[in-house]
């Protein structure tokens, strides 16, 4: 059992492949931590209440909203953001076809959906269109660029680029 | 939400505990309802944090064709469990339309039942399916008819020791035809305006069973009592569809409020269930 009286707490997390261990306040958001305390901020806080999806980050695999999301409640669990989706340089083939597509306007929304699309894509490689657009429903472009964001996971999706998703 | 006490029990019995020794603090089972509203509300003198824990998760099958839902079991489960699919799919309809996956990822049954709001997506189906509710506490567990679980605006039959452990939907008869309706804003992402969900049963050209289960039309989830019994007995088609519809208008009681007016509500359900009356009143097909 982890108990407290208002006092902090220590949590144990792997971000990005990094162990991570911070003794935080029961309140403290994993937006707050990501952003503020680690300065991984392409977790964005747009409507901080659950509905844009800007914050979308996978724990434990599943895509999630930081915002919602008390760090003391996952204790142990294995965070990605779109920090670590590049490895050693190299754009993930989300990003490169997010580029290849136009699918970035004003990038806000751009890091919770490519987390949303890495989650969809793991768990349906072959993700036809309507699923691509079910996977991303959560997720809110105030450019209203859905298409080429669709156009772009649905490339991946299909196979055209070059190298398939991890 | 600044909260100054927060304990995560590693077993139901922990939790209980941990809810006993402290009545006054709030039992968070996903967070994606408090932690929307923590800004407008006062911070909770404490928190129980019971989501994730092992012993509250998972869906099974028990008694002899119930289904038996941990309270602490993520929507995105509910969606995919085959066993749900097969005897209660308008609970995965219902939960398939709450938020949008990285809701479903976090949001809980328990979490949905515990709230009480009157636009619970899942509680009219909870209704319709006749589920029970399992509640533990220091002094054993007792079981709870969900229809007489809310008691009023986000008030329930709930005790301030108790923890909600599980719900489970019996087994429906094999006839029974399962039907579900949200009605928003739009499709993805919105709070109802009014849920309605329905078991109807004809045999024999005669409705032999209707449960009918409302959200968004009174202070709390409730049974269509009126419409129900306009139902039973009565002959299959039009006519039957009508007097359910008619007797809505007199048990129900909606408010205008930001989502949608008063009167918006009681059409629109009276028509879906008018609509659930005539869909069970042609032969089956598959939903």
């Amino acid at each position: 059992m982890r108990s407290s009286d208002g006092s902090l707490i220590e949590v144990h997390l792997t971000v990005n492949g990094d162990a991570v261990r911070r003794a935080v306040p029961p309140e403290r958001t994993l937006a707050e931590l990501l952003r503020e305390d680690l300065l991984l901020t392409g977790c964005k806080q747009g409507c901080d209440q659950g509905d844009c999806g800007a914050c979308t980050v996978l724990v434990d695999g599943r895509a999630q909203l930081a915002c919602l999301t008390l760090v003391v409640a996952i204790d142990g669990a294995t965070i990605e953001t779109v920090e670590g989706l590049q490895q050693r340089g190299r754009l993930h083939p989300l990003q490169a076809a997010f580029v290849a597509h136009g699918a970035a306007q004003c990038g806000f929304c751009t890091p919770g959906m490519l987390l949303s699309a890495v989650a969809l894509l793991r768990a349906s490689p072959r993700a036809s269109r309507d699923e691509i657009r079910a996977g991303l429903a959560g997720n809110l472009c105030r450019c209203t660029g859905y298409v080429k964001i669709i156009d772009a996971v649905e490339a991946v999706a299909r196979g055209d680029d070059e190298e398939p998703a991890p | 939400m600044t909260a100054t006490g927060y304990v995560r029990p590693a077993s139901i019995a922990e939790a209980v505990a941990a809810r006993a020794a402290h009545p006054d603090w709030i039992v968070l089972c996903g967070a994606t309802d408090l932690m929307v509203e923590a800004p407008l509300r006062p911070a909770p003198v404490g928190v129980v944090d019971v989501w994730a824990l092992a012993e509250l998760c998972g869906i099974a099958e028990v008694d002899g064709g119930a289904v038996r839902i941990g309270a602490a079991t993520p929507w995105r489960d509910v969606v995919t469990s085959p066993l749900i699919a097969a005897r209660a799919p308008i609970l995965a309809a219902a939960a398939r339309e709450i938020g949008a996956l990285q809701i479903q990822a976090r949001g809980t049954i328990g979490g949905n039942v515990g709230t009480s709001s009157p636009v619970g997506d899942s509680l009219p189906v909870l209704l319709a399916l006749d589920a029970t509710v399992e509640l533990a506490s220091p002094r054993g567990t007792r079981r709870v008819p969900y229809r007489d679980y809310p008691t009023g605006y986000r008030t329930t039959a709930l005790a301030a020791d108790e923890l909600i452990v599980a719900i489970t939907i019996p087994a429906a008869h094999p006839g029974a035809r399962q039907l579900w309706r949200k009605v928003g804003t739009r499709r993805a992402q919105s709070i109802s305006k009014i849920m309605a969900a329905a078991l109807l049963r004809v045999e024999a050209g005669r409705f032999v069973e209707a449960r009918i289960g409302l959200g968004a039309v009174a202070n709390r989830p409730i049974r269509a009592a009126g419409a129900e019994a306009a139902i039973v007995g009565a002959p299959v088609g039009e006519a039957t569809a009508d007097a359910a519809a008619a007797a809505l208008a007199a048990e129900l009681t909606p408010i205008t409020d930001v989502r949608s007016t008063a009167p918006y509500r009681l059409a629109t359900v009276q028509q879906v269930v008018r609509r659930f009356v005539l869909e069970a009143s042609s032969p089956s097909s598959p939903d």
